[in-house]
């Protein structure tokens, strides 16, 4: 079953003909990803790659019903596009551009909760359920299907999560990366409850990143009501405090949100934390050995 | 991105917030110019980013031509040393000299975004002219915050409502009223990540004016900003740092000795976690990106290698859309240029792995490849250690 994306998921790529739009789009459906519509303003009546392009998301998602939207398109028209699909009723949008303003976002963020969109990234490397689905820019080879799920704030780390799963011989149910910008979508706590009734998830692989109290809020959650482990990894264990660290997001200010508050939060609450990226495959085994 | 006080109050200026009658000046003869038009008492300050100036002995008052002399000349030129400038203290280039005022009351005002409510908020405290951290710490009531949303903008019962908490009068109230309305549409407009105003000052005529200014924006606005983007003093970064920001490299300084090379943010973070587990000490934070070319990657071998604490280099790809053979040519090219001193540890994996290694021990330079990501980040400290 996995989370969020399966075989039956329509996409819609929103900045469809450009060049990452292109490129990432070729690679989704040669994974076997139902793509079924494009969007490039002035482009609608033509097919790009053999699909249909429209001129808006409301008229691709009329004319295939299109369920999930993924944007390419570049940070000065992101948040507009976001916008557009939730106002086109679109379920799931995925948002991969980095550099969107933290004030277009807000408004953005506060506008998606008033809807019944579900918003993942910006900033991220998309969604993939393996042997389903895979809509973002995530190596496909990497992954296998299993019963792991991942959520990330950070692209190749997961990979590198991702990979030792795989390399252990255990697979993924589904990874989320849930984007490094301060002000998100979908933060640990949204997918984490969507994990829980995921029959297909026996644990979750959690990355979080310095910076922001999301892992904070995710160890109460998961304290609380999470009913499978959690196995977790903070990166920035050795970040000097404000200095922003690439991702918008990571960054430890006022002396709040460094790694090691985080991991000693997430172990109080039951989680399994490791301290060396190189050993959360290894984690993950010994848990549910 | 930071800017200068005197940046800061030229914004304020053409967003109708009051500030001090003042002047930049970048040496002493137009300084005393300034002094000259200004009168006494005057306020010389000096232009850094960092803060704690005036426990630094970077903010003085001068109430004649005498002490302005003395305060311009101890000032500019001076290495100011705080607690935010670190050890190594930063060159005083520019002063700013302002009139002097007469205060009544100081308080404090910032506006911020608020990661968790994820709105922006404004915070305002009685206790002006303090360290606020201090304050927050100390004597949390003493903060007042209204959160604003974004979609709807500020309405006057918030300034109305901060007014009262900070026990304002009539005339005071509509004064700060007007300021604060000016200040969130700067902060909003110009895409600021933190505005703050201490002190925020009322004067015996009951007027609000902005005796300090410090505004941080949001890099990712600063496209649509240009006006901003040009106010960057570069003499306040590191070169490095500077040089990599040139070719879109995310380069960040460290104290330690094994130089790290990574693409993806979150991955060079925990590259850096991985080597301190193993008792070494990471150089920096370079984040390559996720298009690896080949120009990129030497442009990162140049600004790393020119860190001279480099004594050991770990470079950790994960190829995930970007194939690792491409970059394994673009490692090669790239350090058949740039002059080769210290051991480098190659881990490559991900798309093409095999084709990458063989490229890479092929290559007749003196690489340690390895593949495990813990074997790469011991081999690199063991280097160091054996040395």
């Amino acid at each position: 079953m996995a989370i969020l994306l399966n075989k039956n998921s329509k996409i819609v790529v929103q900045g469809f003909t450009g060049k990452e739009g292109s490129f990432h789009s070729s690679q989704m459906i040669e994974y076997g990803t139902l793509v079924v519509a494009g969007v490039t303003p002035g482009k609608g009546g033509t097919t790009h790659m053999d699909i249909p392009v429209f001129n808006t998301v409301a008229e691709a998602k009329k004319a295939t019903g299109a369920d999930v939207s993924v944007i390419f398109v570049p940070p000065p028209f992101a948040a507009d596009a976001i916008l557009e699909a939730a106002a086109a009723g679109i379920g799931l949008i995925i948002c991969i551009t980095e550099g969107i303003p933290v004030v277009d976002m807000i408004r953005v963020k506060n506008f998606i909760r008033t809807t019944s969109s579900k918003l993942v990234g910006p900033n991220c490397p998309g969604v993939i359920s393996p042997g389903e689905s895979k809509v973002g820019i995530m190596p496909a080879n990497i992954h296998k299907k299993g019963r792991i799920g991942i959520v990330s704030r950070s692209g190749t780390l997961t990979y590198e999560a991702v990979n030792q799963i795989t390399g252990i011989g255990m697979g993924q149910s589904t990874a989320v990366g849930i984007g490094g910008d301060p002000i998100i979508g979908s933060d640990f706590v949204d997918i984490l409850r969507i994990f829980k009734d995921d029959n297909e998830t026996d644990a979750v692989v959690m990355i979080g990143e310095i910076g922001g109290t999301m892992e904070e809020d995710a160890a109460e959650y998961i304290s609380k009501e999470f009913n499978k482990p959690v196995i977790s990894f903070i990166s920035g264990q050795t970040a000097p405090p404000g200095r922003r660290m690439g991702h918008a997001g990571a960054i430890i200010s006022g002396g709040k949100g460094t790694a090691e508050e985080k991991m000693k939060t997430l172990r109080e609450k039951g989680i399994h934390v490791v301290e060396n990226p190189a050993d959360i495959g290894e984690m993950v085994k010994k848990v549910l050995s | 991105m930071k800017i200068h006080e005197y940046q800061a109050k030229g914004l304020f200026r053409n967003y109708s917030i009051p500030v001090p009658e003042g002047f930049m000046a970048e040496n002493a003869e137009s300084a005393m110019e300034v002094v000259e038009k200004l009168g006494f008492p005057c306020v010389v300050k000096a232009q850094v980013h960092a803060g704690g100036r005036g426990k630094a002995g970077g903010v003085k008052l001068a109430k004649n031509k005498d002490e302005a002399k003395e305060h311009i000349g101890s000032i500019l030129g001076m290495n100011l040393v705080s607690k935010q400038t670190g050890p190594e203290g930063q060159l005083v280039r520019k002063i700013l000299i302002e009139q002097g005022l007469n205060i009544v009351n100081e308080l404090y005002l910032a506006i911020i975004i608020d990661r968790e409510k994820e709105m922006p908020v404004i915070i305002a405290s009685t206790e002006g002219g303090m360290e606020i951290e201090e304050v927050a710490e100390n004597t949390p009531d003493l903060i007042h915050k209204v959160h604003i949303h974004p979609v709807t903008g500020m309405s006057a019962f918030h300034a109305r409502e901060l007014s009262f908490r900070l026990g304002l009068n009539k005339i005071q109230q509509k004064n700060f009223t007007k300021l604060l309305f000016n200040l969130y549409k700067l902060f909003m407009e110009k895409d600021g990540s933190l505005v703050e105003i201490n002190p925020l000052i009322i004067t015996d005529t009951d007027e609000v004016i902005a005796l300090d200014g410090k505004i941080n924006f949001d890099d990712n606005g600063l496209y649509r900003n240009p006006d901003v983007a040009e106010m960057r003093d570069i003499h306040e970064e590191d070169p490095l740092e500077v040089e990599a920001s040139k070719f879109d490299l995310n380069y960040i300084k460290l104290d330690g000795n094994i130089g790290c090379m990574v693409n993806g943010a979150g991955l060079a973070m925990a590259t850096m976690d991985i080597i301190k587990f193993y008792g070494g000490e990471p150089a920096n934070f370079l984040d390559v990106g996720g298009g690896t070319s080949e120009e990129r990657v030497k442009e990162a071998f140049n600004i790393l290698l020119s860190d001279t604490n480099v004594k050991a280099v770990f470079v950790n790809i994960f190829g995930g859309i970007v194939r690792t053979d491409l970059v394994a040519n673009g490692i090669v090219n790239a350090l058949k240029e740039v002059e080769l001193k210290v051991p480098i540890v190659i881990r490559l994996v991900g798309t093409n792995e095999a084709e990458g290694r063989k490229i890479i021990e092929n290559s007749g330079l003196n690489f340690i490849a390895e593949t495990s990501l813990p074997e790469a980040a011991k081999k690199t400290v063991d280097i160091l250690r054996s040395n």
